[in-house]
Order: C-alpha cells, then structure tokens, then sequence
C-alpha cells in the first residue's frame, strides 16, 4: 500500500511541477509575440499612411466631383461620376491601349528574356560578357531607356528609321499606327535585363542530371527544351508573366517620355491617364475612379493568372 | 554483342588528368564494376562510355563500334544515375517512356515495353504518381525501368544504390544482381563502396588518381592484391600493413618490424633477394592474425570491439602502428592494455616494395 501511496504523491509533484512550467512558457510565447509587433510596426506604419490611407481615400474622392476651379467646394456626386467616366470613350479607349500594350510586351519579353537565358546558359569561353551585357538594362533608367529610343527613332537621323525605310515619314511615335508598337518596343528592351537574369536563375536551378539523362534517353535539342527546360522552368515563367503583368500596367515613364499618352491617345495607358487627369486636367475625381478601374484590373488579370496559368505549373523537384 | 573497350583513354580538364591511359574490356553480358575512392575517375570513365564527356586521346568502342564521334543517345546504351535523375513532372509511366518516346516507338509497342518494365521492377501500381510522392527505394526502381525499357545494348550505372538506407541497399543490391542474370546484361557499375564492388562484379577494376590499378574477379583482387594501395582499400577493417627492412640470416630472409623478426617463406625470400629491396612492407589481412603468447611479434592491446559474431582487437606495436585482428567471438578476449604476441601463417602474408607499392610475387 505504501507503493501506491508514493506514486500518488509522485502524480501530484508532477502536476504541481508542471504546471508552472506551462504557465512560463506562455509567458515567454507572449514576450515573444510583443516583440514581434514590435519589429512589424515600423513597416506597417509605411504602409498605413502611404498605401492603405491612400487607397481608403481613393475611394471617397471617387464619390465626389472636382470644381472646375481651384477653392471652390467640391460636390457629392455619389455613383454618378464612376458610371459617367466608365462609360466614356477615353476610359475604354485606355482599357483597351493597356491591354494591348501587355500583350505586346508581356509574352514577347517573355520568350526573349528565355531565349537569351538558354543562349547564355551554354558553357563558353566568354560568355560572361554576354551574360553582362543580357542583364544591363536592369541598371538602366527608364529615362535612359526613353531617351536612347528616342533618338533611334528620330525622323531626320535615327537609326531605326533607316532601318524601317521610314525617310521623309512622320515620326513613329507620332503615327497612330506605330506609336503604341514604338513604346513597346522600348518597355520590352528595358525590361530584358530583368527577364535574362530571371530565367537565367531558374535555368541554373535544373539539374545537369536531368539533360544528361534526357541526352542518352535519346532526346533531341529540341525535345530536351520543350520536355525538360519547359516544364521544370514553368514557376520561373509564371513568375516572369505575374512580374511582367504589373510592369505593363504601372509603365509610365517611358510613355511620358515618348509619346506623353498621344498620338490621339494611343498610347494613353490607364496609369497615364490617371497622370494627366490629376495634373493636366486638375481632376481628381475622374483620375480617382481611373485608380479604382486599375486595381480591379490589375486583381483580375492576378486572379486569372493564378487560375488558369499556375494550373499548368509544375513546382515538383 | 555488347562488348564495351576502352583503349588508352585519357581524360584531361585542364592541367588535371582525371582518367590515364586506361585499357578496359567488358565481355558481353559481364558486370563489371568501377571501384576507387572519391575523384579516381572513375565517374569520368563511365560518363566518357555514356558520351557525356568527350575522351582526350585514346578509343571507346561499343559493340565492336568505335563510338568517339557518336552522340550519347546513337550509342544504345542505358544510364542510372546516382540521384537518379527522374524527371520530376512526369508520372511514373512519363518517365519509364520517356526514352520510347524519344526515339518514336508505336504507341501500342510503347503500352506494352512499359508495362514489361513496370512489371519486372514491381511498378504496376505506382505508374500514375510522379517521383516526389516515391520512397527512396521507389524512385530507383523507376530509374531502373526507364533503362531496362528498351534493351540496350549495355547499362551504365552511376553509383544507383547510393542515395539508400543500409538495409534496402542491401536488397536492392541482391536484386540488380538477379536482374542482371535475367536480362542477360552487359554492366559498367560505378561505386566507391567496396562490399557492393565485391559482391556484385563479375569482376572488379580498381582506379585511383586517374589509374587503374587492378583488374580481376573479386576474389582474385581480395587474395591477391597488385599493390598497397589495392591492399588497403579492398577489405573491411583493412589489411594489416607494416613497413619493416630486409635481413638475411643465411639462406633465409627475415624482416625485422617494430615488434619483431618475421620469416619470409622461401618463395618470396627468393623474390626479394632477386629484388635486391632493402624496404618492404609487410601485409597480413586481421582474419589471419592470430593471438599466440610466443608469437614473434609483440604488440599492446588498445581497443576490443564487439561485432557479435566476432571482436576485432585494436592493438599498436611499440612504435605505435595500429594492428587488427579478427577474433571469433567465442574465444577468450584478451584485455585492455594487455600485450600479446602475433602469429600469421607465412602463406598469407603479402609483401610489398616499400618504394614502388608493387607486390612481390614469390
């Protein structure tokens, strides 16, 4: 009896014991929690007052409509304006330029950005230099980028204009069949570095292993690209095409630069608009429901994305 | 026939020679294993046969086909490799015909090589997943299948089993070797693991620094090694060897170690003499080490491991060089710090020249 006795007192030390424990353990679990509020406030003071109170904000000026003057008080219009301007001709008209103007850069950056990766990626003598020369754009300015295109593209001496047997025309970037091609041209150009060094990356993440068994399993260059490079480098595209997406739909300077939105609005991107409506036109109220159109787009072509792109990724390694 | 020869192949990156001048022929339906420490080249020697690295100098010929100039997917031949290589977003199925594929066999012929393989390799279940949901074990069976799929003309295997826990790479060793007899197939097989190189191989070729050292059946290399550096790699825990210097004392020769005088039998006295060698080291494996209170050689016992079915009896002699001896254990252990005296049969001594490491043979 005396056994039994003991363990029943040795059951109630440990429960004594451990209870404290527990106790001090979510006492440190709740200093380290403190802490970690602690180290995210800064950050998130950042984003409260230059993102979230901005976007909250965009959303009453939407509500309202800018006098046609400067002090004079501004008026409830309710849902009014947001239908008016999305209705117009020159909002759908920019819907539709930045559209275009993602399917001109996104897929064909794409595609150059992993063909230069996979030219770049052979094992030669000096191929670092063309690796550094794939990726120097990305330290190049978008005003940089702009100007050097501007110049290519000049009427009287550019390069390009010779090239396209363009003499004695107009400009490209004052022809309205040309224009939004010209600024495309030059977004994909500025962006190739980021794209090179993007793909490149997720060239060297894919095992020598892999191409020498496709090597003696009797694959082709080409079957090797499209069955192996292909599939094993589908997260690093799909990240390319999210990554590219937002890039088209924020481009602004080099369509300041190039075109300033014209030649009658053909290259007036959403985010241009939106420029030229707050300091060009002093609109605040239009150029708010312009910022609400964008974010919707921009969540929709990420929805889209993750929905029908990511489905066709595969993560397995 | 798959005879696959390997003629004065040389493999130079840069100013390293990573293979030297190395002859090799493997007989049809032979399996013949590549066995070195790590960077003997021996990895390189089977990528050059693969075609993944292009020899230096020298001639590879497969099926009696000089294959230089040939592209690794011309040269019929199969590779498992050691991480085995699997691509990863395809199924089972995806993989194991994926090489079919590659070479444009008929979707029915296709079905039917692929559920052969599968078969064999005990994959029936499995075609559907992809890799990342196998085990370790499962992975290589389905490297495996993907070489067997369409019969080459010879296998080359990359170290396959070394990426496996202990245990399976024991069954999956038994089982490549029945699969080798069934297929009736020609193997180069790189390892750096001895047991797996004795077990396996038909034959056995030791390489080291580029150089093969040793060629011959697994029981040959063992009884029989051609230098120190095969004495020493071949063999767990590995031979015994003592450098010592040559004394003549009348018609015999006797070699006197730092624990003691040992005799030469008569035969490998006469080699050493018509040698003229002043150093040589003498080798004698721990199974033919036997404890004995008037043996010649004295040594103290340091360490007494227990393996269960035997003991191996770490011992160093006066000037420290470490001695093992394979006790069975239902003999008396001798204690810690005891001294005991060592008797080796003379016929299963080896003796090596101390300078050159080349055996003497009587």
């Amino acid at each position: 009896m005396t056994d039994t006795g003991a363990a029943e007192r040795a059951l109630e030390l440990a429960e004594e014991t451990r209870l404290p424990r527990r106790r001090r353990w979510t006492r440190r679990r709740s200093k380290e929690a403190l802490l970690a509020y602690a180290l995210l406030t800064p950050a998130f003071v950042v984003f409260v007052v230059f993102i979230f109170y901005p976007f909250a904000r965009n959303f009453e000026y939407a509500l309202y409509k800018t006098p046609p003057f400067p002090g004079l008080p501004r008026t409830y219009v309710g849902f009014d304006q947001i239908g008016d301007v999305l209705s117009s001709h020159d909002f759908l008209n920019s819907v539709w330029v930045t559209i275009l103007f993602l399917l001109y850069t996104v897929p064909i950056g794409i595609f150059l950005g992993l063909a230069l990766a996979v030219l770049a990626h052979q094992k030669l003598r000096g191929v670092n230099a063309y690796r550094t020369i794939f990726s120097s754009t990305v330290a190049t300015s978008v005003a940089a980028a702009s100007v050097i295109f501007f110049t290519l593209l000049n009427p009287q001496v550019g390069l390009f204009t010779y090239w396209l047997g363009r003499d004695g025309e107009i400009s490209v970037l004052l022809d309205p069949k040309t224009a939004l091609l010209a600024v495309s041209v030059t977004t994909i150009w500025q962006n190739l570095g980021l794209s090179f060094i993007v793909m490149s990356a997720g060239l060297q993440a894919i095992p020598d292993d892999l191409y020498e068994a496709a090597r003696v399993d009797g694959a082709s260059a080409w079957r090797r690209f499209w069955r192996v490079t292909v599939p094993m480098l589908s997260p690093t595209i799909f990240f390319a095409s999210v990554v590219g997406g937002i890039l088209a739909f924020r481009a602004f300077g080099q369509i300041d630069l190039l075109t300033e939105g014209g030649p009658n609005q053909k290259t007036n991107v959403l985010v241009y608009a939106i420029y030229r409506e707050v300091f060009r036109n002093n609109n605040d109220g239009v150029a708010a429901v312009y910022a609400i159109a964008l974010f919707l787009l921009v969540m929709m072509l990420t929805f889209f994305q993750m929905r029908f792109l990511e489905r066709r990724v595969s993560y397995a390694r | 026939m798959s005879r696959v020869a390997l003629d004065g192949v040389t493999k130079q990156f840069g100013d390293v020679v990573a293979v030297d001048d190395l002859t090799l022929e493997i007989a049809d339906e032979e399996f013949l294993v590549l066995l070195g420490p790590s960077g003997c080249g021996k990895s390189t020697a089977l990528r050059m046969i693969a075609g993944l690295e292009v020899p230096s100098r020298g001639t590879i010929s497969i099926g009696g086909r000089v294959v230089n100039d040939v592209e690794p997917k011309d040269r019929d031949i199969a590779m498992v490799f050691q991480s085995y290589a699997l691509y990863p977003h395809m199924t089972v199925r995806g993989n194991i015909e994926f090489p079919l594929k590659s070479r444009h066999v008929e979707k029915q012929d296709r079905d039917q090589l692929v559920a052969d393989a599968a078969a064999t390799l005990g994959l029936g279940e499995l075609l559907d997943r992809k890799p990342g949901q196998l085990s370790g074990g499962q992975r290589q069976r389905v490297a495996l299948a993907r070489a067997i799929v369409r019969s080459p003309l010879a296998f080359l295997m990359d170290e396959p089993l070394s990426n496996l826990d202990a245990k399976l790479r024991v069954q999956t060793r038994a089982e490549l070797i029945e699969l080798q007899r069934r297929l009736a197939a020609t193997i180069v097989y790189v390892t750096h693991d001895q047991v797996e190189a004795m077990t396996m191989g038909d034959r056995i070729a030791i390489l080291n620094e580029g150089r093969l050292q040793q060629l011959g059946p697994s029981q040959g290399v063992y009884a029989k090694p051609a230098n120190l550096f095969v004495a020493r790699f071949i063999g767990t825990p590995p031979m015994n060897t003592v450098r010592g210097s040559v004394h003549r004392n009348g018609a015999g020769i006797s070699v006197s170690l730092a624990g003691g005088m040992v005799p030469l039998p008569d035969d490998i006295a006469r080699s050493v003499a018509a040698r003229d060698v002043v150093e040589v080291v003498v080798g004698v494996r721990p199974e033919h080490l036997v404890m004995s209170h008037d043996g010649a050689v004295r040594a103290l016992v340091t360490v007494v491991e227990s393996l269960g079915h035997e003991r191996h009896i770490v011992s160093r002699l006066e000037d420290g060089q470490m001695i093992i001896v394979r006790q069975p254990s239902d003999e008396v252990a001798p204690r810690e710090a005891e001294a005991i005296g060592l008797v080796a049969d003379p016929v299963h001594l080896h003796v090596f020249d101390a300078e050159s490491g080349e055996r003497i043979e009587p």
